[in-house]
């Protein structure tokens, strides 16, 4: 289903889409009542607790007062009804606020101040400087000469950088006066809530030429609730409004995840419930029989001789009355109340902030705490949960020649600098990849430093470095980037980047060096994505070599490469690319297939080694939380051998004596089985002994695992107390949870990147790491943590205390109602 | 967070983190609530402290228990039944249409005193099956009309014996209907054995529930009669046989009090009972009995407290010993964490 955006066209949109109205409301003053009561007897208690009262009203069976029930039944209506008219109020609120403001918007031409409520889809909506932006926009003019602006998108997705954004290529260099008058039709999909993706096109109508269609993607959009800084205007078409914006659509209630507590008490209630009835029923006949029998001798109470009809209900629905405080009824409220003081507790722990960067912990789940107490397996993200996801580049492998081994930091290396030094083609070639082959923003600030803005950390890494060896990437000024290396200026144009995903595992640009007019594709990538697309003859053993040295160190490995590109063979290629970039279907995937067409016959130039220490605390707490009985499970992208060096560094697996690593690996189903068998029966010999046994899978022998060897291999699971996955993707991490919690394990993963949020959203309680890489991970979580440490005293602290205060709640609730309930069933004997 | 900004001049890795004062203001003040840090204390069992709370509870428990078990038995009593033995033998199968005829009920029976009894003796009436706590029954009184003589039409609560003849009962209800009519005469070596009736009820009753200006009316007077009738020219609150009555049994098992005797009596003494059996338990097979019975400090006559303290003594001092036994035959480390449960059974769970 498509949508299409007619520009400035004032009428024909009005009846299709909604306008700019944002209602977040639930209830309106008229069906509160209604609707909220509507709502509080969906459940199945309260249900049951009405049909109780009501039958109370019948005073031939009451044995109590009704206000017993009455009165909590009506408190605790009361109490969830207006705190539900609290939030709705507050709702209500901040929605009234956001459509009244005024915004500027292109009117017949003219431009005009209304409200924020009033613009519909196809209106062009202008912006100042540190406006919030009111509706999903596509670009089509800013004040930059390059059409570029910043957005700070933290209200959509937490991550407090600025992103840049840009206009469509169609809309450069249109005059200021021009864009009132603009017309065109943009193509777009109907709303969705992915905030990541945009998949449109746009066509201007004569005169602003080109029949062309211009693809669009999430670069050329600003999103409702988003900021514009540091851009003195913006303006854009409005796309989807309201309610269908891509924040409105996002927004909604998540299920909620029941914890083993919840389950246990829903159980218990059950349970309660069938032993009410059987004591109403044995305790009905008994009382009946005995009143046919005995109570008609006893002339004192004077039983009329004939009863009504429904005298024989009358014992039984009396003694239902007496039980029927059995179920406690408070036990709800107050366990929401005792709940959300737990997340209280965890937000204010003085313990639990990180006084590196000022972040509290955060519990934004707080119906789950007790499940924390309650772990038995973590599964945990390697890069930027374990370790502190800062990257500095210690090591380099240049055509063979190996820098900073000695030293251990390859920028003192004087072998290096000298060879930077006198130009040495390799070594220039191979900084030069790392300066430009990447999707850094330079910028200078006021004293003339170059500040950049990457999103990668290792981006970031290659990029200071580079500009230690002098080559400085100084400005990007729209495709013409400046590089200053030894004195000189070098200029290259970007002609396409081909962006990283964690498919392809690498990112190439395609760049003409202005000097010469030379095509070049530079690539970087994971060994394995860029080793075996070497031209034919290269000798890549050496890098092989340089690549499995620099794992075993636990340091990450990214290769670099480059290839010189034919002109025409450029512009063929860049055909495709411009077509598959403006496919509406399979967007992703029709890119990735025509990348794999440029990216090949590479000549590989080197190796960089980058580090990324260990968290403070990281040993001491995975070794705390293993004497708890809990299991660690490593699941990380990286290679096995820098894994399997970080596990042991952080105390994850023994050195050999102590511990034993049992390798399951193989290309084809048949070795990945024998290798599983191998390991699953060295784990049943040596399950009695006291050592520490884990295992180690790869990407691709766990597909093969999960798909075809399932019940071994869980079996296997729930014998090691420790497994290292690498090489695993977001899908893989999140189908491991689904594997645990199938076997009725309590799971906690743990995570601070976009790669971890499946298996955050997975797992019975997800921790996010709020770190350097946004705040993906900590929004999808249920609690958000600065560092890993912290999760010492989230499980041993927290956890157990909830765990035991809800426990003796829930069962005191339990003994309370008995008790009263066998006290009255006694006194009202009869 | 905006913490990638290492300059290219510097080189190295800064973390200029922009973002950190104003996080560290949501950061709360400190204090020893939100820290849990507030004082508790939560005993560790450790066999010591177990063994030293149940030998304790025991030190204090089995003394109790023989105290109160003695003061019960200082108790003395002296129980007859004759609900059987008052019927004349004639209508011994037919023991209901004997109590509801008009035949002279007078029987005798005669007490013999075991052991010395010291005043007061009180006298009670026991009964047995009589369900007092039937839920008809304990409805069935109206307590406005009890207090307070202006409302004496108010009878709304006393169905099925509201009103007779069209006019409401004073004290109405089934309660005050089945009032007990059993009378009991006491005498001692042919002498007339005074019995106190006086003060026989809850001073509070007498002062507040019942009042002094209600007085019966209209009572037993319906084609149905119950039990005892009330002279209608005594107020309420001094028909005290009325009040005890109407504090109704908790159980079916009860004895209520019929008067006192203010003197002692010396053991063989017989002493001769007149009485007058009314009272209909014949057709649900209930017991009467009649108790005379001295008190003690502790009240009358019963072992239940007394049995109660020693066994829960007694079973304190037997766990005690047997965990001291355990104790010192197979002591355990305290915290020991082989014995948690995925240290027990490794790799499995």
């Amino acid at each position: 289903m498509k949508r299409y955006v007619y520009i400035n066209d004032n009428e024909s949109s009005h009846k299709l889409y909604c306008d700019n109205r944002i209602s977040n409301r639930k209830y309106t003053v008229l069906n509160f009542l209604p609707k909220n009561l509507w709502e509080q007897f969906g459940r199945f208690m309260n249900q049951y607790f009405l049909l109780i009262a009501c039958l109370q009203l019948w005073s031939l069976i009451t044995p109590v007062n009704p206000a017993s029930t009455w009165g909590p039944l009506i408190f605790i209506f009361a109490v969830s009804a207006s705190k539900e008219a609290w939030d709705d109020y507050n709702r209500y609120f901040s929605d009234k606020k956001a459509n009244e403001k005024l915004v500027w918007v292109v009117r017949q031409g003219i431009r005009k101040h209304i409200q924020a409520q009033d613009i519909h889809v196809g209106n062009i909506v202008w912006l100042r400087e540190n406006d919030e932006v009111p509706c999903d926009l596509v670009l089509i003019g800013t004040s930059d000469p390059q059409g570029l602006c910043y957005v700070e998108t933290s209200a959509l997705d937490g991550e407090t950088d600025l992103k840049t954004r840009v206009i469509p290529a169609t809309c450069m260099g249109i005059d200021f006066e021009l864009l009132h008058k603009i017309k065109g039709v943009i193509e777009c999909p109907n709303p969705d809530k992915d905030i990541r993706r945009f998949d449109a096109n746009l066509r201007l109508f004569p005169p602003f030429i080109d029949n062309d269609v211009c693809p669009l993607t999430i670069k050329n959009t600003i999103l409702q609730s988003c900021y514009l800084r540091n851009t003195e205007w913006a303006c854009g078409v409005a796309v989807y409004t309201g309610n269908e914006t891509k924040l409105g659509m996002s927004r909604g209630i998540p299920e909620p995840k029941l914890t083993a507590m919840d389950a246990m008490i829903d159980k218990l209630t059950g349970a309660i419930f069938v032993f009410q009835i059987v004591v109403v029923m044995v305790l009905g006949i008994a009382g009946n029989v005995w009143k046919d029998t005995e109570a008609r001798k006893q002339w004192y109470v004077l039983y009329p001789l004939e009863g009504p009809w429904y005298e024989l209900l009358v014992i039984p629905l009396r003694f239902e009355l007496l039980c029927s405080i059995m179920i406690p009824i408070s036990i709800k409220v107050s366990l929401d109340l005792v709940k959300s003081l737990y997340a209280k507790f965890i937000d204010w722990d003085s313990e639990m902030i990180d006084y590196e960067t000022g972040i509290p912990s955060h519990a934004t789940n707080t119906a789950i705490s007790e499940d924390l107490g309650q772990v038995e397996y973590i599964m945990t993200d390697k890069t930027g949960t374990l370790t502190e996801n800062r990257m500095i580049f210690r090591r380099c492998c240049i055509s063979g020649v190996f820098y900073g081994n000695e030293s251990g930091d390859a920028l003192k290396d004087t072998k290096l600098l000298n060879a930077v030094a006198v130009s040495s083609p390799d070594v220039v070639q191979f900084v030069t990849v790392m300066a430009i082959c990447n999707t850094v923003i330079p910028i200078k600030s006021k004293t003339g430093a170059i500040l950049y803005k990457a999103q990668s950390q290792d981006e970031d890494a290659l990029v200071n470095a580079a500009a230690q060896l002098h080559m400085v990437y100084a400005n990007k000024n729209a495709n013409i980037l400046e590089i200053r290396f030894n004195g000189s200026v070098i200029k290259y144009e970007l002609l396409e980047i081909l962006e990283f995903t964690s498919d392809r595992k690498r990112m190439s640009v395609v760049v003409k060096d202005c000097q010469n007019g030379k095509f070049v594709l530079l690539s970087k990538g994971a060994d394995e994505a860029i080793l075996p697309y070497a031209y034919d003859g290269q000798q890549t053993r050496t890098f092989i070599e340089a690549v499995e040295q620099y794992a075993q160190l636990g340091l990450r490995t990214l290769c670099l490469a480059w290839r010189e590109l034919k002109e025409d063979e450029y512009q063929e290629w860049s055909l495709m690319f411009k077509e598959a970039s403006s496919t509406l279907v399979d967007r992703e995937w029709r890119i990735a297939e025509v990348c794999q067409r440029l990216e090949r016959d590479f000549e590989v130039l080197g190796v960089t080694a980058i580090e990324d220490r260990l968290q403070d605390g990281v040993p001491e707490t995975i070794e705390t939380l293993r004497k708890a009985g809990i299991n660690f499970w490593m699941l990380t992208g990286d290679k096995q051998n820098t894994a399997i060096q970080i596990a042991l560094s952080c105390n994850f697996i023994s050195p050999e004596p102590k511990g034993q690593l049992l390798l399951i690996d193989g290309k084809t189903e048949d070795e990945v089985c024998r290798s599983l068998e191998r390991v699953l029966l060295t784990m049943r010999i040596t399950s009695s002994e006291p050592k520490d046994v884990a295992f180690v899978v790869d990407g691709w022998a766990l597909e093969i695992a999960l798909k075809h060897y399932r019940k071994v291999f869980t079996e296997l699971a729930i014998l090691s107390r420790t497994a290292i996955c690498c090489r695993v993707t977001p899908s893989q991490k999140a189908q491991l949870v689904e594997l645990l919690k199938s076997c009725d394990y309590r799971t906690l993963a743990i995570g601070d990147g976009g790669n971890d949020v499946r298996m955050i959203q997975q797992a019975d309680i997800g921790v996010g790491i709020s770190g350097r890489e946004g705040l993906q991970a900590a929004r999808a979580a249920d609690y958000s943590i600065g560092k890993f440490r912290f999760l010492k005293r989230l499980i041993l602290v927290h956890g157990r205390y909830s765990y035991n205060r809800t426990a003796f709640l829930s069962q005191y609730s339990f003994y309370k109602s008995l008790v009263i309930c066998f006290i009255q069933i006694l006194s009202f004997w009869n | 967070m905006s913490s990638y900004t290492p300059s290219s001049s510097a080189g190295g890795v800064g973390s200029a983190d922009s973002a950190a004062p104003r996080r560290n203001s949501k950061r709360p003040k400190y204090s020893k609530f939100t820290q849990q840090e507030l004082p508790a204390c939560k005993p560790i069992l450790t066999p010591r402290w177990v063994i030293s709370a149940f030998m304790l509870v025991s030190i204090v428990f089995i003394p109790i228990g023989v105290v109160s078990l003695l003061a019960s038995r200082d108790v003395v009593e002296i129980i007859d039944r004759y609900e059987t033995e008052c019927v004349p033998q004639n209508f011994r199968n037919n023991r209901v249409s004997f109590i509801q005829s008009d035949a002279n009920k007078t029987c005798t029976r005669r007490l013999t005193v075991t052991k010395h009894m010291k005043q007061p003796i009180y006298v009670y009436y026991q009964l047995d099956n009589f369900y007092q706590n039937h839920r008809r029954y304990v409805k069935s009184r109206s307590d406005s009309q009890l207090r307070d003589n202006s409302s004496w039409n108010d009878v709304s609560s006393c169905k099925p014996e509201d009103d007779s003849n069209g006019l409401p009962i004073v004290p109405c209800g089934l309660i005050a209907w089945s009032l007990f009519n059993d009378t009991y005469n006491f005498s001692l070596n042919n002498q007339q054995l005074a019995v106190n009736k006086r003060e026989i009820s809850w001073k509070s009753d007498r002062d507040h529930k019942f009042g002094n200006d209600v007085l019966p009316r209209n009572f037993q007077n319906g084609t149905l009669k119950g039990g005892k009738s009330l002279d209608p020219t005594v107020p309420l609150s001094q028909q005290e046989d009325l009040i005890v009555w109407m504090r109704t049994a908790a159980l079916p098992t009860f004895r209520k009090l019929y008067g006192k005797i203010e003197r002692d009596l010396q053991p063989n003494e017989v002493i001769h009972v007149t009485l007058e059996n009314n009272y209909n338990t014949y057709s649900f097979n209930g017991k009467k009995k009649l108790v005379l019975s001295t008190t003690s400090w502790l009240g009358g006559k019963n072992d239940f407290l007394g049995i109660a303290y020693l066994t829960i003594g007694g079973l304190c001092f037997f766990l005690a010993l047997s965990f001291t036994v355990v104790y010192l035959v197979k002591p355990r480390r305290l915290g020991d964490p082989s014995y948690l449960s995925w240290n027990r059974n490794p790799g499995g769970h």
